[in-house]
């Protein structure tokens, strides 16, 4: 969005200047909503000390441990250990690339199944089927179909993560609006104008619902994956750190997942906001 | 240059089938404006959407410069009620404006300028940027007839353009609507439940019966231009056509009524039949 001359949006911007009781405001609001947080990690941490057990290092440890490992290399890799660019660039890169190609294949197809009634008919109790088994199930096949590795990593991601993308995208273009329909015929929009400009646009808001529920299956399997094959990646060094007994280092793989999954959130919820702020002003509007 | 011949449409079949037109003839001339009035759910959107070319008629034919149509017609505009559906939200109302002029053939400037040159003709131009949402109904409305100026139709089609709007917003878009017709000499089928402003508007008003719809009379309105608001509707002429309107809407019989008498008989006919439901206005 380059240029908002909502009325609405100039008096709000006028209506909340930043003076320092406003920026005070803010900061007890940010306080109010994360002092659990902190509150959370001190409890942890007392009580992993208390119980000093070697299964349940303190948080300090695990956060020292994952220095040590993966974020004391030179400046010039970013901070970065060899050993953390040789586990988190390969498990990022099936991450994106097995959700990209599952958001390829789930719009296309949910686009051409929306559309065609009777292609719906035919392939919706074989897509019924197929998303109710459960993907992990799927792996031996995988490992014998595909070779052990990215490949094989690669199927298991987006065969799992395509369902809620296809499903989503099926449901937002099915139920496309009469009028904008009528609208679109009437004024002989082009096949493009109208795969482009009105149906995956009206459908945008549930692609990108269903985009976000298979971010995070994507991370989850992308674990699974490496624990079961895989000679890198994070998984698998969560799993070899617990075979050498480092038990700080297993839980340093831990946390960073939950990070990452965390991050991944935000971010796509951020380009969601952008790319969709015309669904929220909308929405807000009637 | 609209041609409808007993056209008549059936929704459904077997016993659930309800008949909406029963055989419609209308002929609109060349930069005319031709309002059509019927109580509601007498079938006006059925006849308005098969003209358009969005349902196929059961029978009957439809021809736009004699050319018969079976398709949606290449240049025909329609203007629908609802506005905040026919506009697209993520689009701005530039955008809006100017995505069917691509298929006139027409580059990205020639596309903008045509929009902008149709906005600032229904008083928009400061809002090109701005997303329909971010403008009142009557405004919205103005968009969707600034996007049907620009496609530049030999027909508008207007589906009670003015049925979601405020009373003061309303008289502005009907004197907009005369603006536009005067200015771009359109030839408009205008369909309302308003009977005073298919007087108001009109060249002819053409009054449907109740479902099965026929055309129970037309009547010329031979009002002076430029119309006003509170002058034309105090003309006594207006006042005696619009009594002439509201009886022929309500099915009454009147004898200056210039309706043929099988059409009375199938009246009396349909509303023994239909009971004594009353016709909204």
């Amino acid at each position: 969005m380059t240029v908002t001359t909502a009325p609405e949006n100039v008096k709000g911007d006028a209506a909340t200047p930043r003076t320092p009781g406003n920026r005070w405001h803010s900061l007890t609001a940010v306080l109010t909503r994360v002092w659990l947080v902190p509150v959370a990690i001190v409890a942890w941490e007392l009580g992993t000390r208390q119980a000093e057990s070697f299964y349940f290092p303190p948080p300090s440890a695990i956060v020292i441990r994952m220095h040590e490992l993966w974020f004391s290399g030179p400046a010039s890799d970013l901070f970065l250990t060899e050993e953390a660019i040789e586990n988190f660039g390969p498990s990022l890169g099936r991450l994106f690339t097995g959700w990209i190609l599952a958001c390829l294949i789930g719009i296309t197809l949910g686009i051409a199944l929306g559309r065609s009634a009777t292609l719906y008919d035919y392939v919706n109790p074989i897509v019924e089927f197929a998303r109710a088994t459960p993907p992990p199930a799927l792996i031996p096949l995988f490992v014998i179909l595909f070779k052990i590795g990215t490949p094989m990593q690669l199927a298991t991601i987006v065969y799992t993560v395509v369902w809620p993308i296809l499903i989503n995208t099926v449901d937002g273009a099915r139920f496309l609006d009469g009028t904008y329909a009528d609208t679109a015929k009437v004024f002989g929009l082009t096949r493009a104008q109208r795969f482009f400009r009105i149906i995956l646009p009206s459908a945008a808001p549930k692609i990108f619902a269903g985009m976000r529920v298979s971010l995070s299956i994507a991370v989850i399997l992308m674990v699974v994956s490496e624990l079961v094959g895989s000679i890198d990646g994070i998984g698998y060094l969560i799993l070899f750190k617990q075979q050498s007994f480092d038990l700080p280092g297993m839980w340093g793989g831990v946390v960073l997942l939950g990070i990452l999954g965390y991050v991944l959130n935000a971010s796509f919820i951020l380009v969601e906001r952008r790319v969709l702020s015309w669904h929220r002003r909308a929405r807000q509007t009637t | 240059m609209l041609d409808v011949v007993n056209l008549r449409h059936t929704y459904g079949e077997g016993p659930k089938a309800h008949q909406a037109l029963g055989g419609i003839d209308l002929k609109v001339s060349e930069g005319e404006l031709v309002c059509v009035v019927g109580p509601s759910g007498a079938g006006k959107s059925t006849l308005l959407r098969s003209i358009a070319g969005l349902i196929k008629p059961t029978e009957g034919h439809i021809r736009i410069r004699d050319t018969e149509i079976t398709d949606t017609p290449g240049d025909l505009a329609v203007v629908f009620q609802d506005y905040s559906r026919s506009l697209f939200p993520w689009m701005t109302v530039e955008e809006n404006v100017a995505l069917p002029l691509r298929r006139r053939g027409q580059d990205r400037k020639a596309r903008r300028a045509a929009a902008g040159e149709a906005l600032n003709a229904v008083g928009l131009a400061g809002a090109t940027g701005k997303y329909p949402w971010e403008l009142s109904g009557g405004m919205q409305q103005r968009v969707a007839i600034a996007r049907a100026i620009a496609y530049r139709p030999s027909l508008m089609l207007m589906d009670e353009p003015f049925g979601s709007v405020d009373a003061q917003t309303r008289e502005d878009l009907e004197d907009l609507v005369l603006q536009v017709r005067k200015d771009h000499r359109m030839t408009i089928l205008l369909i309302t439940h308003d009977i005073d402003e298919s007087v108001y508007l009109g060249d002819r008003v053409v009054v449907l019966s109740k479902a099965p719809a026929r055309v129970a009379g037309e009547l010329p309105v031979n009002l002076p231009f430029p119309r006003d608001q509170i002058a034309t509707r105090e003309l006594p002429a207006f006042v005696h056509l619009r009594a002439e309107v509201g009886r022929l809407v309500r099915g009454k019989e009147h004898p200056a009524a210039p309706a043929t008498e099988e059409e009375n008989l199938a009246d009396a006919e349909d509303t023994s039949r239909s009971g004594e439901r009353p016709a909204a206005g």
